[in-house]
């Protein structure tokens, strides 16, 4: 079974469906990718996992439960198990990075505060940002921000971690320490969805690639599958376009 | 508690009412206009006239924005007659509520003045425009865009709080005009509360009215709420 | 003139400058009072008017409407309005009190905009970013976006309060002791009125003046928090 299974899941922006029935799944400890163009709807279905867009039909199911998004309880529950990191890295302006990352685990979780503090000080030595633990996050760059903002996400250990393009924002030489971070992760065996536009990022962690286009599921395989061979038109189009510049 | 309420005498009273609410119209009309023009004048002097003038226009907005209306108006009522000047209670309040306006007006069309661009104006004169032309299609459309919605909002603060203090001088407003009647036969409940309504339907057109001037004339979207 | 010059020393006597000082103390409690209570229920108000929900429309429009209609009513209205509301019911309640409530009924509706202004000033991002962590919506409130709110809600709340110091003088109609009351007094004792509203007008500065000053010495220090913001730059794809 599957650790994490999205199947014909639907959502609408007011009368706009920008998501039209989307399927794939995920093993433990494996990356998918979801690639497309701009306004795809592949952020939209991180969003709809983490239920800050509504889900109109479909089902997911993830460690073999059913996660149900009809009341604001079953939301609650959806987004105990799993963590977002945004494109625009979202820190809370008025914490230090340590209280960023320590305040769900405290506050929502109810975590013992030693196991809670010396968790948070090895995420941030994960993502080597030891120094800035009483950093304010407008005394950071974008790429730090963005790690402080992965190391919050794991703070909360999530069953999957949601990654919305997170490099993004940023300027280009910030990228690589990002991505250096998210590399880690993929090597501690974390599961993990990922929107991105950097394709050679994709290429390299990614197990599974899924191509989408205006809120469908165009096409979806390894990486090498897609990028070498792909077989629809559109995929065909969209990554010989990409891979060009 | 057992108070019953009876509005009857009210609406026999109502052609009063109308009448005090259409001289509140016409108070804060014409406070608005008058504090306009010396709004202007402090305005302009502000930015472009002598340090003299600007101390002289800066001590008048100082004061006058530090102290309240009422007493710059009993300024004028109780002590003008003292040197010989006897101005009916209207006059009074007509003057008191300009000279306050035109203190506030000349914060607000200031922040207009400073809110045009050197770079745009010297784009114009590139352009080969006259300093006419510059006024009308530069500085104009800038001051209009970036403060109709003060001015508008102003215009409101001018007619519901400026007139009102007219009442305690006893000009027979649409506050005044609720005060005469409701001591005549102690309805006071009543006849401030129908007075109430009558100043949020006269604001509400107001605001209306000024939320479609600004898009017909300054092309500008005023807020009504 | 040489009535306000021979009147002069009369006026400026100990005991007028006491009553002045003690009527001044009566205006700016009854703003503070008013404005503090005031500021308190426009949370309140705010935090209901965000309610999401069908169930909370009433409540919505209930909240609006509070905020649309004070801010069309003159003041002088509400504080009749009070006066006899407050004495059909407890015939026996003091004057500063009803003062106090009318204060307060409208601070209500000025600092409700204000503070709306100030939550809706924090991007919507960092409330997402608490819902999917969640947080409630009291906990969001209170954790993420009132502490950013706080530096552009407190410089205008201030500088409303300082001007409502202003317009408390309405309160002399229903026979508070403040500042105002105190002038028609000493001018119905024969004083002058050009002295005795000068007089009165100035104690109205004095108090109004330096408050407004520390106001905008507040809003320049909180407009600079630590630290620069660095602006974010956002790389179309």
């Amino acid at each position: 079974m599957p650790h994490l299974a999205v199947s014909d899941v639907r959502a609408k922006y007011g009368s706009l469906e920008v998501l039209k029935g989307i399927s794939f799944s995920i093993e433990k400890g494996e990356i998918v990718a979801l690639v497309g163009p701009s306004g795809s709807g592949k952020s939209t279905v991180l969003r709809a996992l983490m239920g800050l867009t509504p889900i109109t039909g479909g089902d997911v199911d993830l460690a073999g439960e059913r996660l149900n998004y009809s009341s604001s309880r079953e939301v609650r529950a959806a987004r105990d198990r799993m963590a977002i990191v945004f494109q625009q890295y979202n820190l809370f302006q008025n914490m230090t990075v340590m209280q960023n990352l320590t305040l769900a685990p405290l506050k929502i979780k109810r975590w013992d505060r030693a196991e809670v503090e010396a968790e948070a000080r090895r995420l941030l030595g994960l993502v080597g940002l030891s120094d800035k633990i009483d950093a304010y996050s407008d005394q950071l760059s974008g790429g730090q921000q963005q790690r402080v903002a992965l190391a919050r996400a794991l703070a909360l250990k999530p069953q999957i971690l949601l990654l919305d393009e997170v490099t993004s924002a940023l300027d280009p030489e910030l990228v690589g320490e990002v991505l250096d971070a998210i590399r880690k992760l993929a090597a501690e065996g974390m599961t993990m969805v990922i929107v991105s536009h950097e394709m050679g990022f994709v290429r390299e962690v990614a197990d599974k690639v899924v191509f989408m286009d205006a809120g469908q599921i165009i096409e979806a395989g390894t990486p090498a599958e897609l990028f070498d061979t792909p077989k629809t038109d559109r995929a065909q189009n969209f990554f010989s376009n990409i891979l060009r510049h | 508690m057992n108070y019953r309420f009876q509005f009857g005498v009210v609406w026999e009273n109502f052609p009063q009412l109308l009448e005090g609410a259409w001289l509140t119209f016409q108070l804060g009309v014409f406070a608005f206009a008058g504090g306009a023009i010396v709004g202007l004048l402090g305005a302009a002097i502000k930015t472009y006239g002598p340090w003299p003038l600007r101390l002289l226009v800066d001590t008048y907005v100082v004061f006058i924005t530090n102290t309240p209306a009422l007493i710059q108006i009993y300024f004028l009522y109780f002590g003008l007659p003292e040197v010989g000047l006897r101005w009916s209670n209207e006059a009074c309040l007509l003057i008191g509520l300009t000279l306050n306006a035109g203190a506030y007006l000349t914060l607000i069309l200031r922040a207009g003045f400073i809110s045009v661009r050197v770079t745009e104006i010297e784009a114009g004169q590139t352009l080969g425009m006259s300093l006419i032309q510059q006024i009308r299609y530069i500085v104009m459309p800038h001051i209009a865009k970036s403060i109709y919605p003060a001015l508008a909002n102003f215009f409101i603060v001018v007619l519901v709080m400026g007139t009102s203090v007219g009442a305690l001088i006893g000009v027979d407003e649409l506050t005044g005009q609720a005060i005469n009647l409701s001591s005549v036969n102690y309805r006071w409940l009543e006849y401030f509360t129908v007075v109430a309504g009558m100043y949020v339907v006269l604001t509400f057109i107001a605001s209306i009215g000024l939320a479609l001037l600004g898009r017909w004339v300054f092309r500008v979207k005023a807020r009504i709420f | 003139m040489e009535r306000i010059l021979e009147q002069a020393p009369r006026f400026f006597s100990g005991p007028n400058l006491t009553l002045l000082f003690e009527s001044a103390m009566l205006t700016l409690g009854m703003t503070l009072a008013g404005c503090l209570i005031g500021f308190g229920f426009a949370f309140v108000l705010v935090f209901l008017r965000q309610t999401p929900g069908l169930w909370a429309l009433p409540l919505r429009l209930v909240c609006i409407t509070y905020v649309e209609v004070f801010r069309r009513i003159p003041f002088i209205v509400v504080i009749y309005l009070v006066l006899f509301f407050i004495q059909t019911v407890t015939p026996d309640a003091s004057l500063f009190t009803i003062a106090v409530i009318a204060i307060c009924l409208y601070a209500v509706a000025y600092t409700a905009d204000i503070i709306r202004g100030g939550l809706e000033s924090v991007p919507a991002t960092q409330v997402e970013a608490a819902q999917a962590m969640n947080l409630s919506r009291l906990q969001t409130n209170l954790r993420i976006v009132l502490p950013q709110a706080w530096p552009v809600i407190v410089p205008p709340a201030i500088a409303f309060a300082v001007s409502f110091i202003k317009d408390t003088a309405l309160v002399s109609q229903v026979g508070v002791f403040e500042l105002t009351f105190r002038g028609k007094e000493l001018n119905n004792q024969g004083y002058s009125g050009i002295l005795v509203f000068g007089t009165i007008a100035f104690c109205y500065f004095l108090l109004s003046f330096p408050l407004s000053l520390l106001g905008q010495h507040l809003e320049k220090r909180l407009a600079t928090p630590r630290g620069e913001r660095r602006t974010r730059k956002i790389r179309q794809p």
